[in-house]
């Protein structure tokens, strides 16, 4: 387990550096001198010095990018551009509203997709395993812009039980977890089922049976143990996907994550932030992949000797 | 012909199938079918309901919905397109050389694509069309620089366990040059997944277009985008729900139709294995 750990570990390093690399560059991938777009054209040459300087822009591009880079362990990621306040406390404050939001879709796609998966497998051909395929193919082809709106008219302006938008642990909670949900459930489901009835077919569940245990237990304790490693897989990678949705959710339900910043800060051309929060979020989603390839090491020993 | 008869065995996919052919001609013959210009401005009747003159109602400027809605499907069909076309043209040089010449250069594919992997879904796409501002260019660069790495990946893969196999052995016995042995031998043989997962990426490109142009990151107002009108609409959900639901309909049945056929086209060409 050591040494897989450290293999994984040191093969995340690169992947790091590309990450911090592709973010610093995407500043200079604006069309024209960035200090220009941010202050616009009303500036007076001395507060373009002054914003030039503390981007380190009047340096040469290496040393710009070494100062990027050393900067990132001491958690300086700069200095938001309207806020003057440093870029990573900015951050930090929204970071609770965007975990909450994601953990919760989290667990209700896991709660919803867990049985679902399982009784379309079980009963796979019937009516169940069609109805529930179906509403996965529709879960999964409606994008969140889509469906958070829907969802909205449909409980707040038709029956009028969930708020808009609004923050907090209880009802504005719902709507925003609903729709960033949808897709992982979906996702989840598939692969809920598609792995266990894999399982299904091998030979231990049929000796499991043979041995005089329901069929039940058979798939309870046995199949779906040995279906659950795809599964955490599936729903470690989907994280990422959470989090880059929850740029869309946040926007719908003015929720206060980091994805609502993320937009508020292109909308204030505020690139320092603008870098900070797609730093964060792809760093964020790195971590979960590293700790989820763990977690998966840690449940099947095959991996580790892989 | 075998093919498409084939894929439309899948129930789903006959489905589909009759839906791509309405969303391709309405793409094509937009400007015909399209009851009134779709930026021409009506002030007056701003955010007004379906009628017989404008069936699917009018947006906040007075715009015909429908007609916006025709056009709105020729710009998702061009970034569709555009996307995939450019995503492919550099998946199969990239994937083709790395999966053929081994060594380092895939060891620097395969980095390059896990960094690129790490930015979750349309995160850079927005991070990269934030600073390049809205256009349709942008919107296709932005989509492009992630999209090809699902090809790649696939064509890869496919390589290295074609050009092991004996009649690539063969060709490179009587002397065909390596690039020969690529375009004739390993690629015909890598068509049948690109294919697949091609169908999915123009229905996962409109979404990004969609979303991005939703978050008022796409392409440049007044154009008609599917995304851009929900994002415009879903301020006016209380008065004028249309504004949502037309374009919602719109997008959803146009996912639904390329995933369906996509899903028919991996059963009638049997493409097995992991494709992301």
């Amino acid at each position: 387990m050591r040494r897989y750990l450290f293999g994984r570990l040191l093969r995340t390093v690169p992947v790091v550096f590309g990450v911090v690399t592709v973010v610093f560059l995407l500043i200079h991938l604006l069309p024209g001198d960035p200090v220009e777009i941010m202050l616009g054209e009303s500036a007076v040459p001395a507060q373009k010095e002054e914003l030039r300087r503390e981007l380190h822009l009047d340096r040469p591009i290496f040393s710009q990018y070494a100062s990027f880079l050393a900067g990132i362990p001491r958690g300086d990621l700069g200095v938001s551009f309207r806020s003057r306040e440093p870029v990573l406390g900015e951050i930090a404050r929204r970071i609770p509203a965007t975990v909450l939001l994601a953990a919760t879709s989290i667990t209700v796609a896991v709660i919803v997709a867990l049985p679902l998966g399982v009784l379309a497998a079980m009963r796979r051909g019937k009516a169940a395993d069609y109805l529930s395929g179906f509403a996965a193919m529709l879960s999964l082809s409606i994008p969140n812009f889509l469906l958070g709106p829907l969802l909205v008219l449909l409980f707040s302006v038709q029956l009028g039980l969930l708020p808009v938008s609004g923050y907090g642990a209880g009802r504005p909670l719902v709507l925003p977890a609903v729709t960033l949900g949808t897709g992982m459930a979906a996702l989840l489901t598939r692969m809920v089922r598609a792995t266990l009835l894999e399982e299904l077919r091998k030979e231990y569940v049929t000796a499991a049976t043979a041995r005089g245990l329901p069929y039940r237990s058979a798939v309870a304790r046995h199949a779906l143990r040995n279906a659950l490693v795809p599964v955490v897989t599936a729903l470690g990678l989907s994280f990422g996907a959470v989090l880059a949705g929850s740029v869309i959710t946040e926007t719908i339900f003015s929720w206060p994550g980091i994805g609502r910043l993320l937009i508020q800060a292109i909308d204030a051309r505020d690139y320092p932030l603008v870098q900070g929060c797609v730093l964060v979020i792809a760093l964020s989603t790195v971590a979960v992949n590293l700790a989820t390839d763990i977690l998966c090491a840690r449940l099947d020993p095959r991996i580790r000797y892989e | 012909m075998a093919l498409l008869r084939r894929t439309a065995r899948h129930r789903g996919a006959a489905v589909g199938m009759v839906l791509l052919v309405l969303f391709l001609l309405a793409a094509a013959f937009a400007p015909g079918i399209a009851p009134r210009d779709p930026l021409a401005l009506k002030l007056d009747d701003g955010l007004s309901g379906p009628s017989a003159s404008h069936w699917l109602g009018q947006d906040k400027f007075g715009r015909d919905v429908l007609s916006r809605l025709i056009h709105g499907a020729r710009l998702s069909l061009a970034v569709g397109l555009g996307t995939v076309g450019i995503s492919l043209l550099i998946g199969l040089a990239a994937g083709s050389l790395a999966g053929f010449l081994g060594g380092a250069a895939d060891r620097i594919f395969t980095g390059a694509c896990d960094v690129l992997l790490a930015f979750p879904g349309i995160l850079l796409a927005i991070g990269i069309a934030a600073v390049r501002g809205p256009s349709f260019g942008n919107v296709l660069f932005a989509l492009s620089v992630l999209g090809w790495v699902g090809y790649a990946r696939v064509i890869r893969a496919q390589v290295l366990s074609v050009k092991t196999r004996e009649f690539v052995e063969s060709a490179r016995a009587v002397g065909s040059s390596p690039a020969r042995l690529l375009l004739r031998h390993i690629l015909p043989n890598a068509i049948s997944p690109i294919l697949v997962e091609a169908t999915f990426g123009i229905a996962r490109a409109i979404v990004a277009e969609a979303g991005l142009s939703f978050l008022g990151l796409g392409v440049a107002p007044p154009a008609p985008s599917w995304g851009s009108m929900i994002g415009e609409g879903r301020h006016f959900l209380f008065i004028a729900p249309h504004l949502v639901t037309a374009p919602g309909a719109a997008i959803l049945l146009t996912v639904m139709a390329f995933n369906f056929v996509g899903d028919g086209l991996r059963d009638a060409l049997d493409v097995r294995g992991n494709m992301q």
